[in-house]
C-alpha cells in the first residue's frame, strides 16, 4: 500500500521542484476571467454612495430623484442607519443599479441624504487620545532590572495605518435564478463566502448560494467576507431581477475596504555592558478604527526575557474598519521591537548582527528551535549580503553625502494547514482530477494540488485536472493565515493515496505482487523490488472496469501535525543594505536578503515568488506607504494610486531569497509562507537607514522629509 | 442639509474625472477624433456629441466591432463593459497604474484616460491579440517562464507595456527595463521575475 508520509528528497520526482504555475500562460494572455471580468447576460451596474462625514447622523435618505433618472433598475438605501450614526467617511449608505455605469455613476449622484454632522476623531499618533484603562501585561519586576541594567536605552518609534490596495477592487457579481443565488466574487474564502448575510439579503436560503471564483486579483486578508457591498449586490439582484455587478472604485476600495492597525510605541531596552538584554518595557498605542486595536505581540520574537511590561492602548477613530492585513500584527511589532533592539545595540557600541546573535536564546519557542533556526539564517543571509565586509557601527557610513548602512531583522509565523478536504478521482481511461473548495490568490494553489496528486500517482503533473474556486466542492479553509499549503496537500495526498491503492489492489494479482510491494512511479505501476514488473498506468486504471475510483482526503489540522505532514512555527532572517543622502533624504533600497524556512517546499519557484513579493510589499511599506487622514475633515487625503503610493520596478534594488530545505527542515512536513516574508522587510530597512545616516528614523514610511527631519534633531548633516 | 458629493467623499478631481464630465454635458469636439464623420455629427448639433449614445466602430485586435457609446465613455469602459474584452483591467482609473494599458497604433496608451470615440480608426491591440494560451508571445512566455505573476491582475497591462518596448528596445539592460515599465504597478511584488522576463524578451531567448 502506499503511504501518506512525504516521500523523502531522493524519491521525490515534482515534490520540491521548480515547475512552471500552471495557469501562468491563461494569466499572461488576459484569458483569465476574474471576478471583476464577468459579464452576466442583462447584467446591471451598481455604485454606491457613501458618507462624506468622518462622524454624522443620518437623517434621511431619499432616492426617489434617482430612481428616475434614465437607466435606473434597482435601488437600495441603508434604512437602518436613518436616525442613527454613519462612523466614517466612505460608509456606505445608499446604492443604485442601472444598464450601464455610466448611467449608475449618474444616478448616484442624485440621490439625496441628509446629514447631521457630529464631532469626529480620525488621529491616533497621540497616547493621549487614548481614553479609559490600558491593557497590561508584566512578568517579573520591569522597573528594578531596569534600575540594575548597565545601560537603559529609550525610544519612540511609529508604524501608520496602511491598506491592503488590491488591484482587483472589492466586489462581486450576483445574479437570482429559479431561487438559487449565483456570485462570482474576488474572494479568499470560497467555501465559507456565501454566508447568512448573502442568503438573507437575496431571500433564498444558504445552502442555495453557489459561489465561483476561478481568478481574484489579491486579497492580503480583506477578502473573506461578502461585505456590505456583497450584500447589496445580492440585494440588487433580488429587487431588480437581473443580475448585478458591484465592485468598488479605487478611492472606496483604499478607504473602507482594508486598513491595518497602526502602532506606535515608546520602549525602554535594559542591556548589561557586554549586550545581553536583561528587560523590556513599551507603551503600545494604535487604532484599527472603531473597534479593534493595535498590535499587541510586544516584545517580537525576542521575548523571553524574564522582566518585560507592555501596557497597550486602543484608539478609536472615526476611520473605516480595520481588515487583517498579511501577517497580521507580526509586521508593527516586529519592526517596534527590532527597532529599538538594534538601537540598544548601537548605544552599546555593538554590531548589530553580533548583539542579535547573542541574544538569540531569547527567541526559544515550543513550536521549533528557534534559537538554532535563527542562527543558521543569520549566518546565510550574512554571507548573502556580505555583512563582514559591509558592517560598520552607527553613523559611520562614509564621508559623503551619500551614507551606505546594513539592517537586519528577524520575524517568525505559525503556518500549519487549515482543515480541507479533497476528492481525487481516478477514471478507467486514466485521466485524474482533484477538487477542492480552495482558492488560488496567485500564490500557485492551483500548480501545487496538480504536483501533489502527479507524485502521489507517479504521474506527468500536467494531466492532473485540478477543479477549485466553487463552494459545491469538498469543504476547504479561507486562505488566512498562510494555512492554504499546508490544507490542501495534505488533503490531496491523502485523497490521492486512498485512490491510489484502490487501483494497486486492482493490478497487484496481475503483477503477481502484494499491493504492499507495489509503487506508482514515472507512469507504471510496477514491484519496487523488481521494476521490470510493470504495468503501464493506463493500463492499470483500465482494470477499474467501468467504474472511477473517487477519494476523499481529508486534513485534520492535528492529527496531519501529529504525523508531520504539517505543522506550525516557522523562522525567517532579512538584512538590508541601503544608502541614505542626507542633503536630501532619500533612501535607496540597495539590496535586500532573505533567508526562509516553511518546512517542505512543494515547488520552490513559486514558494520563491511568494518571499520576493512579501519583500517587495515589505519594502513597499518601509518607504512610501501611509493612509494620510486630515483632522479637520476626517477623510484620507491619499484615496488614489498616485498619493497612495506603491513601489514601482525601479524602486526596490536586488533582490536574494534563500529557502532552507535540507532535511532537518523539511520533516516538520508543509508549512504555509504567504505571510513571514512580508514581516521583516520595514524593520531590517529602517535599521540600515540608522546605521547608514547615525540617526533613527522613528516613524514609518522612511519618507524624505522624515529622514532630513531626524537628521536635523541630531544638528544637521552627519 | 442636503449635499451632492461623489461616491468616496474625496475632493479630487482626475483628469479622467473631468473628461468624463465634459462628456456628460457638453463634449468639445476638440477633445475627440478627428474623424471627419464626428466632427459632421457634432456640427450638426451645434458643436456637440452625445450626450446619447452614438454607433461607433473599433478595430480591435485586427477585428471591426460596431458599438453604441456614450461619448463619455472611455475606451477601457467601452472594452471591458460593452464588448467584454477583459483583458484590460480597471484598477486605479485614472491613469497611474497601468493595468489598463493597450496599443494603440502600436504605441502604449493608458485606456481609461482616452475616450472610446477618440479610438475610432485606430488599431487597438489588447493582451488577448498579442498571444493565446496555446500560442503566447516572446513577453507572455518569459512572463510563465520566470514566474512574472502571482494573482495576475495587473499582469495583461505588464504584457502589453513590455511588448511594446521589447520591440523597440532589443537588448534593453535592466536599468532601461526599469524605465520602461516605470508606468505600471504590480502589487503582488512580482518584480523580481519580470526583470528577467523582460530582459528575456527583449533578447529573444524565450
Amino acid at each position: 500500500m502506499a503511504k501518506v508520509d512525504w516521500p523523502a528528497a531522493e524519491q521525490r520526482s515534482i515534490i520540491g521542484k521548480r515547475i512552471d504555475r500552471a495557469d501562468g500562460s491563461v494569466k499572461a494572455t488576459g484569458a483569465a476571467k476574474y471576478s471583476f471580468d464577468i459579464n452576466r447576460p442583462a447584467m446591471l451596474w451598481a455604485k454606491v454612495l457613501s458618507s462624506p462625514h468622518a462622524r454624522a447622523e443620518v437623517v434621511s435618505i431619499d432616492t426617489a430623484a434617482a430612481e428616475k433618472m434614465p437607466g435606473v433598475k434597482g435601488v437600495w438605501k441603508d434604512d437602518a442607519i436613518v436616525g442613527k450614526e454613519v462612523l466614517y467617511v466612505g460608509q456606505i449608505v445608499a446604492a443604485i443599479a442601472a444598464e450601464t455605469e455610466e448611467a449608475a455613476t449618474e444616478a448616484i449622484h442624485h440621490v439625496k441624504v441628509e446629514y447631521k454632522p457630529l464631532q469626529h476623531q480620525v488621529r491616533d499618533a497621540d497616547p493621549a487620545l487614548f481614553q479609559g484603562d490600558p491593557a497590561k501585561r508584566e512578568n517579573g519586576n520591569v522597573d528594578e532590572a531596569l534600575g540594575k541594567a548597565d545601560l537603559v536605552h529609550t525610544g519612540y518609534y511609529g508604524v501608520p495605518v496602511i491598506t491592503h490596495c488590491c488591484l482587483e477592487p472589492h466586489g462581486q457579481v450576483a445574479e437570482l435564478r429559479d431561487g438559487e443565488l449565483y456570485v462570482w466574487p474576488s474572494t479568499q474564502s470560497v467555501f465559507g463566502y456565501g454566508d447568512r448575510g448573502l442568503a438573507d439579503a437575496a431571500g433564498v436560503p444558504q445552502n442555495k448560494i453557489h459561489v465561483d471564483c476561478q481568478y481574484m486579483g489579491a486579497g492580503f486578508g480583506s477578502k473573506f467576507n461578502p461585505g456590505k457591498w456583497g450584500v447589496i449586490s445580492a440585494a440588487l439582484a433580488k429587487t431588480s431581477g437581473r443580475p448585478v455587478k458591484l465592485m468598488l472604485d479605487r478611492d472606496l476600495e483604499l478607504a473602507i475596504a482594508g486598513n491595518r492597525p497602526s502602532g506606535f510605541a515608546k520602549i525602554k531596552v535594559g542591556a548589561t555592558k557586554d549586550g545581553n538584554i536583561t528587560a523590556f518595557d513599551c507603551e503600545v498605542w494604535g487604532t484599527a478604527g472603531m473597534s479593534g486595536g493595535p498590535p499587541d505581540l510586544m516584545p517580537y520574537v525576542f521575548d523571553k526575557m524574564p522582566d518585560q511590561r507592555r501596557t497597550v492602548k486602543r484608539i478609536a477613530t472615526n476611520r473605516g474598519p480595520s481588515a487583517a492585513w498579511r501577517a497580521p500584527r507580526h509586521p508593527q511589532n516586529c519592526y517596534l521591537t527590532m527597532s529599538a533592539l538594534a538601537d540598544t545595540a548601537a548605544a552599546l557600541k555593538m554590531d548589530e548582527l553580533e548583539f542579535f546573535l547573542k541574544n538569540i536564546e531569547l527567541t526559544k519557542r515550543p513550536e521549533f528551535d528557534a534559537p538554532k533556526v535563527y542562527t543558521e539564517e543569520l549566518k546565510l543571509a550574512a554571507e548573502m549580503i556580505g555583512w563582514k565586509n559591509k558592517a560598520h557601527l552607527r553613523g559611520a557610513g562614509g564621508p559623503g553625502p551619500v551614507k551606505s548602512g546594513l539592517g537586519l531583522s528577524l520575524h517568525t509565523w505559525g503556518g500549519q494547514g487549515h482543515g480541507s478536504e479533497c476528492d481525487v478521482t481516478i477514471s478507467p481511461d486514466g485521466s485524474v482530477e482533484a477538487k477542492i473548495a480552495t482558492q488560488d490568490l496567485g500564490v500557485g494553489t492551483r500548480t501545487c494540488i496538480a504536483m501533489v496528486v502527479a507524485e502521489t500517482l507517479g504521474l506527468p503533473h500536467e494531466v492532473v485536472k485540478v477543479q477549485i474556486g466553487k463552494n459545491e466542492f469538498p469543504r476547504s479553509g479561507g486562505s488566512g493565515g498562510s494555512t492554504t499549503i499546508g490544507g490542501i496537500s495534505v488533503s490531496s495526498r491523502r485523497a490521492a493515496t486512498d485512490a491510489l491503492n484502490e487501483v494497486l489492489a486492482k493490478v497487484a494479482p496481475r503483477l503477481g505482487a502484494e499491493p504492499d510491494a507495489l509503487e506508482a512511479k514515472e507512469g507504471v505501476i510496477r514491484v519496487a523490488a523488481d521494476p521490470k514488473k510493470k504495468i503501464t498506468w493506463k493500463n492499470a486504471c483500465g482494470m477499474l472496469g467501468v467504474t472511477a475510483v473517487t477519494k476523499r482526503g481529508v486534513n485534520v489540522p492535528g492529527d496531519s501535525a501529529k504525523a508531520n505532514l504539517t505543522s506550525a512555527g516557522v523562522g525567517g532572517v532579512q538584512m538590508a543594505d541601503v544608502s541614505v543622502d542626507v542633503e536630501t533624504g532619500v533612501v535607496t533600497l540597495n539590496e535586500l536578503v532573505a533567508v526562509q524556512d516553511c518546512g517542505l517546499v512543494i515547488n520552490v519557484k513559486l514558494a520563491e515568488s511568494q518571499v520576493f513579493g512579501g519583500m517587495i510589499m515589505g519594502i513597499t511599506s518601509a518607504l512610501y506607504e501611509e493612509a494620510v487622514y486630515d483632522a479637520k475633515t476626517g477623510r484620507m487625503l491619499n484615496a488614489d494610486m498616485e498619493f497612495y503610493r506603491l513601489a514601482g520596478i525601479k524602486d526596490v534594488g536586488k533582490l536574494k531569497v534563500h529557502m532552507m530545505t535540507t532535511p532537518d527542515y523539511e520533516k516538520r512536513g508543509v508549512i504555509g509562507l504567504g505571510e513571514p516574508p512580508v514581516i521583516s522587510p520595514a524593520a531590517a530597512i529602517g535599521n540600515a537607514v540608522a546605521n547608514a545616516c547615525g540617526v533613527r528614523v522613528p516613524n514609518l514610511p522612511l519618507t524624505p522629509d522624515r529622514v532630513l527631519a531626524a537628521l536635523s534633531q541630531k544638528g544637521g548633516v552627519v | 442639509m442636503s449635499e451632492r458629493h461623489d461616491s468616496s467623499g474625496a475632493a479630487s478631481v482626475s483628469r479622467r474625472g473631468f473628461l468624463k464630465g465634459v462628456g456628460a454635458g457638453t463634449a468639445a469636439t476638440a477633445l475627440l477624433s478627428p474623424v471627419a464623420l464626428r466632427e459632421a455629427q457634432a456640427a450638426a448639433n451645434g458643436g456637440v456629441l452625445g450626450p446619447d449614445e452614438i454607433p461607433i466602430t473599433l478595430r480591435i485586435n485586427g477585428r471591426n466591432r460596431q458599438l453604441r457609446v456614450e461619448p463619455r465613455v472611455t475606451l477601457l469602459d467601452a472594452l471591458r463593459n460593452r464588448l467584454d474584452v477583459t483583458g484590460p483591467k480597471k484598477v486605479c482609473d485614472r491613469g497611474t497604474c497601468g493595468a489598463c494599458t493597450v496599443l494603440v497604433d502600436g504605441q502604449p496608451a493608458y485606456s481609461c484616460s482616452m475616450l472610446a470615440v477618440e479610438a475610432e480608426g485606430r488599431a487597438i491591440t489588447t493582451v488577448e491579440g498579442l498571444g493565446t494560451p496555446e500560442r503566447m508571445n516572446a513577453v507572455q512566455k518569459a512572463f510563465v517562464k520566470h514566474d512574472a505573476q502571482q494573482c495576475g491582475f495587473c499582469t495583461p497591462g505588464f504584457v502589453t507595456a513590455a511588448t511594446a518596448f521589447v520591440r523597440k528596445n532589443p537588448n534593453a539592460s535592466p536599468d532601461e527595463i526599469c524605465k520602461g515599465l516605470g508606468g505600471n504597478l504590480c502589487r503582488c511584488g512580482t518584480y523580481a521575475g519580470m526583470l528577467l522576463a523582460v530582459a528575456d524578451a527583449a533578447k529573444g531567448r524565450v
